[in-house]
């Protein structure tokens, strides 16, 4: 009836994943606690769940991926702690069997699980208004993504308590695998929370392609797209070429491990190094899949921050452009050490060193951005600036990885740890924070506290080198990752002050949640009048904030590449149309939610080999695509009167703005001035 | 207060050096024992040195820009609607490109001289080992001289030593920090691997790459002694009672961590070619692999493997 699952699944003689259970639990049940005391559960399932609009589902989105985030730390926390610990005769805390899931997990919920929502959550809520659009343009296929994402991150947290993850590590190399060297259901999770997840991602990249092909503003030529839209178009391209090739392989060793085919398997002739090749194929332009929007974010940031246009707009598409073409030829430069001749090893060397010169130039580009203007030292900007130097100590470390004898030694040590992380967390994680606190104000209407939003940072920065300089030596030291427990007490030293790095970076978290809570509190104060809190250059601080459902009453029309700076200069940034036209939007469904349920109960199914529930839940999707396929009556009408109230009101708000800027004597900010 | 500043940064950094710099002779990389190590830090020094002179502009330009040009500064010169430069631009995208020339060049040369396949040319008749990855140990056949060890591999100073890698389990990485070069052991397959060790000593041998349960227990101890020692060691390792049959290796291929040093004073004739046989039913289609599978015949045969 349950396949193999029965109540010995529970690991309840583990008291360390025990409380993670119950602490889990207990977090949820307060949630909906909650909800239920303030009688918030019809809001939740009417504006929420059911929500087509790509704002609030770019906000649901990021909270997936913030609650993500505390879980991976929580991984890295048990990691740091057990290698800082399990020297010489002390075995640590964690078992062997405990310590490869942490990892594992780690690795999977990082990428896949905080990465990428972050990223498609920000450009849920960014791209649609920075192109002038009013949603995106296939706006249920855009809540079946998210309730994808969510059903696979339900998965790797479930198999928390209800049997095993993978002990394999992220990558899930075969032929560890395979059914043969892991027989549990920790491997199938693994593969059926990054195969849900990576079906949601591929849905965003073609809906989100054809969004910014089809619907940008009269006069947003492609030379004229902000350059975030140019690093998401790129991203995009990225990921509908390279999220089919996961699919496959992950396709391919669920066959192995199901049906006992033979693709990745030692024996009868499946060959691991052709798996790796297919994870590679996808998982390098997945790093710039991940990093490539964060470009965006910074160069947004920066020229925001220095009241300037970006410098060098052309040379940054053309390196953006660069960098998404040779990221296809460079794969193979993660197994140099698989004994291919030297040919193909400098082939893949010299293309990957290649990444290094667009990447140059765009960095340069930034810093000539900063040079001659105005700089704020807002958090946006303390990110930003933090990243430049961090990602270019960590391009170095690429570049010495990119070459195949330097890589003979380095390989799968933790240098090569230290390098991607340096990367991932410069590159891409600094730059949703960015992101998170420069288009706060956007998404929800007041800003974001700056006295938390700066320690933040800095506790983020300063315990980023401590994590993560050791591991760089330790690299050199010929220490290799994944280690439960060393008998090299030369390691010891290092690891201890790699544990310190990280506490001091969940000092930096800790100011984050307080900063959250901290803005909530004192929103009124902070309420973000004007829709342009940071003298913005881009479309999306022409909307109120939050904007109306509709983004645009009018669509505006483009003449520069820093279309809403162009507005301000020309004096038509705030004008009133002539008169308002209805408007269409796409109605809200339930289907994508019911959708997503229905996908976690079939992967669950799959995980324990619970057939009946699989092959029913198979056919529910189905039932759910034709009901959907078939229903006709999916838009609705706001009337042109409904729409002059909100206009009014908003034009209300920009008056008091005007006057509120006038009592306080302008503060050397540009004076707005509506033409109501 | 910037004086404070100041301060906790110099801090800061002396920390950094203290506890970087303190276990420098630790740093095995920078302390190859062999040639092809050799090179290799010579490659990571080169490659760092040219791309500092990036980073350091960088990190420099970082520091200064911002601080010049911060909006409370009112005496620095702004430009609002500066963006364009030709030559800034020319700059920025030649001076990386031409280190990376450089350095491309460097990395084709020294990844030619450094290929793992390649036999290290000394004159001097190389000793064959033959290295096999089990579930979670390291067993080390001397083809020549019809011995094995398990998780200890002793060798002579100044000889080159011709591996050939396969594996009996998952996939793994075959590694000594201290002579150079990593390369896979992958089930099914060979990989060719040449060292040199220049000084005698006991270096760290480890699997770089994770397999598993026991993984961290996989490592061994790289012996190297003079010519003579290497003899009197051989002839140790025939007195030894254990012998590596069938069904030692039956016994052996069970799955174990941190596995004893053990020694055999016969080998099983072929069973390197029959741990690599068994998993390939069919052809492996990977050229190299089967170039290295044909020349393993001869060895067979007897015709030595002549550089």
């Amino acid at each position: 009836m349950f396949g193999k699952l029965s109540l010995s699944a529970v690991p309840y003689h583990d008291m360390i994943v025990m409380s993670a259970v119950y602490g889990s639990l207990l977090l949820t049940l307060v949630i909906l606690g909650l909800i239920t005391y303030y009688r918030k559960w019809t809001s939740l399932w009417k504006d929420w769940l059911t929500s087509v609009d790509h704002k609030r589902i770019g906000i649901m989105y990021i909270i997936l991926s913030l609650v993500m985030l505390l879980r991976g730390l929580s991984d890295a926390i048990m990691m740091r702690s057990q290698q800082a610990l399990a020297a010489g005769a002390s075995h640590g805390y964690l078992h062997p069997d405990h310590f490869n899931q942490v990892f594992t997990a780690h690795g999977t919920i990082m990428i896949v699980f905080v990465a990428m929502p972050f990223l498609v959550g920000l450009m849920n809520i960014v791209i649609p208004p920075q192109i002038g659009a009013r949603d995106v343009a296939f706006p249920y296929l855009n809540s079946v993504s998210l309730w994808l994402t969510v059903a696979g991150a339900f998965l790797v947290m479930i198999s928390l308590g209800v049997g095993e993850f993978s002990k394999a590590g992220w990558s899930g190399y075969a032929p560890l695998t395979e059914l043969k060297y892991s027989p549990g259901v920790g491997v199938d999770y693994w593969i059926w929370a990054f195969q849900i997840a990576g079906i949601g991602s591929l849905m965003t990249s073609i809906n989100f392609l054809v969004t910014i092909f089809k619907m940008r503003a009269p006069g947003m030529t492609l030379m004229r797209m902000p350059i975030f839209i140019w690093t998401a178009l790129c991203t995009l391209v990225l990921m509908v070429l390279a999220f089919p090739v996961l699919t496959v392989a992950l396709a391919m060793l669920t066959l192995d491990r199901y049906l006992g085919m033979h693709f990745f398997t030692n024996t009868l002739g499946g060959n691991m190094m052709m798996y790796v090749n297919l994870f590679w194929i996808w998982g390098h332009p997945e790093v710039y899949i991940v990093v490539l929007p964060a470009f965006g974010i910074f160069s947004e940031v920066v020229a925001t921050f220095s009241r300037k246009p970006l410098f060098g707009y052309t040379s940054m598409v053309f390196a953006t452009m660069a960098i998404m073409v040779l990221s296809f030829v460079v794969w193979l430069h993660h197994f140099f050490t698989m004994g291919a001749s030297p040919d193909v090893n400098i082939f893949f060397g010299i293309t990957t060193m290649i990444i290094a010169i667009p990447t140059g130039v765009k960095i340069f580009n930034w810093l000539f951005t900063v040079y001659r203007g105005r700089v704020r030292f807002t958090s946006p900007m303390l990110w930003t600036l933090g990243f430049i130097t961090t990602f270019s100590i960590g391009g170095m470390g690429g570049v010495l990885l990119a070459s195949p004898p330097a890589d003979y030694v380095l390989h799968d040590s933790l240098f090569l740890i230290a390098h991607f992380h340096t990367m991932l967390i410069s590159g891409s994680l600094f730059g949703y924070f960015a992101g998170y606190s420069y288009w706060f104000p956007k998404a929800f209407g007041f800003t974001l506290n700056e006295k938390w939003g700066k320690p933040a940072f800095w506790c983020w920065l300063i315990g980023f080198y401590f994590a993560f300089a050791p591991l760089y030596i330790l690299g050199f030291m010929g220490m290799p990752r994944r280690m439960y427990h060393y008998s090299n007490l030369a390691w010891h030293p290092y690891l201890v002050v790699a544990a310190g790095g990280l506490a001091l970076i969940l000092i930096g978290v800790l100011c984050q949640m307080i900063q959250l809570v901290v803005s909530i509190k004192q929103r009124q104060d902070t309420r973000d009048l004007t829709g342009d809190p940071w003298d913005g250059r881009t479309l999306e601080w022409a909307m109120s904030s939050p904007p109306a459902v509709y983004n645009f009453a009018a669509i505006p029309t483009v003449y520069d590449i820093d279309a809403f700076t162009d507005m301000k200069e020309k004096g038509i940034a705030y004008q009133k149309p002539d008169r308002y036209h209805d408007i269409h939007m796409p109605k809200n469904t339930g289907d994508g939610f019911i959708n997503g349920i229905l996908v976690f109960l079939f992967g669950f199914a799959m995980v324990w080999y619970i057939w009946w529930l699989a092959v029913l839940c198979a056919l529910g999707m189905l039932f759910l695509l034709i009901v959907r396929a078939s229903d006709d009556d999916t838009e609705y009408t706001i009337p042109a009167a409904e729409v002059e109230e909100i206009e009014n009101l908003r034009y209300r708000q920009l008056a008091s703005a005007a006057e509120m800027n006038r009592l306080a004597g302008g503060r050397g900010e540009p004076e707005i001035l509506p033409q109501v | 207060m910037k004086r404070k500043k100041n301060l906790v940064m110099i801090g800061l950094l002396s920390l950094f050096g203290v506890v970087f710099l303190g276990g420098c002779s630790n740093i095995l990389l920078f302390h190859p024992k062999g040639p092809i190590g050799d090179a290799e830090r010579f490659v990571i020094i080169v490659a760092i040195a040219l791309m500092l002179i990036v980073v350091i502009p960088v990190a420099v330009m970082d520091v200064l820009f911002p601080r010049k040009y911060r909006s409370t500064n009112p005496k620095a010169t702004y430009m609002p609607k500066w963006s364009r430069s030709a030559k800034i631009e020319w700059v920025v995208w030649l001076v990386p490109a031409v280190i990376i020339t450089i350095l491309g060049t460097l990395i084709w040369h020294f990844t030619v001289h450094l290929d793992p396949y390649k036999p290290i040319d000394t004159g001097v008749k190389p000793v064959n080992i033959e290295v096999v990855s089990m579930d979670w140990k390291w067993l080390f056949i001397f083809p020549d001289q019809n011995i094995a060890a398990v998780n200890q591999l002793v060798f002579p100073v100044g000889v080159p030593l011709s591996f050939r890698i396969t594996s009996d389990t998952v996939m793994t990485s075959f590694f000594i920090p201290q002579l150079g070069s990593q390369i896979y052991a992958m089930a099914g397959m060979q990989t060719r691997l040449h060292l040199l060790a220049d000084e005698p000593g006991t270096y760290l041998g480890q699997n770089q790459h994770f397999s598993g349960r026991g993984f961290t227990g996989m490592h061994f101890k790289a012996i190297a002694v003079s010519p003579k020692e290497f003899e009197a060691w051989i002839q140790k390792v025939k007195q030894s009672p254990d012998k590596l049959d069938p069904a030692r290796y039956q016994e052996l291929e069970k799955p174990s961590a941190n596995y004893p040093v053990s020694l055999f004073s016969s080998v099983t004739p072929g069973l390197f070619d029959g741990i690599i046989r068994k998993y390939n039913k069919t052809m492996n289609m990977n050229p190299r692999v089967v170039k290295e599978a044909s020349e393993s015949i001869h060895l067979k045969t007897g015709v030595s493997e002549g550089n």
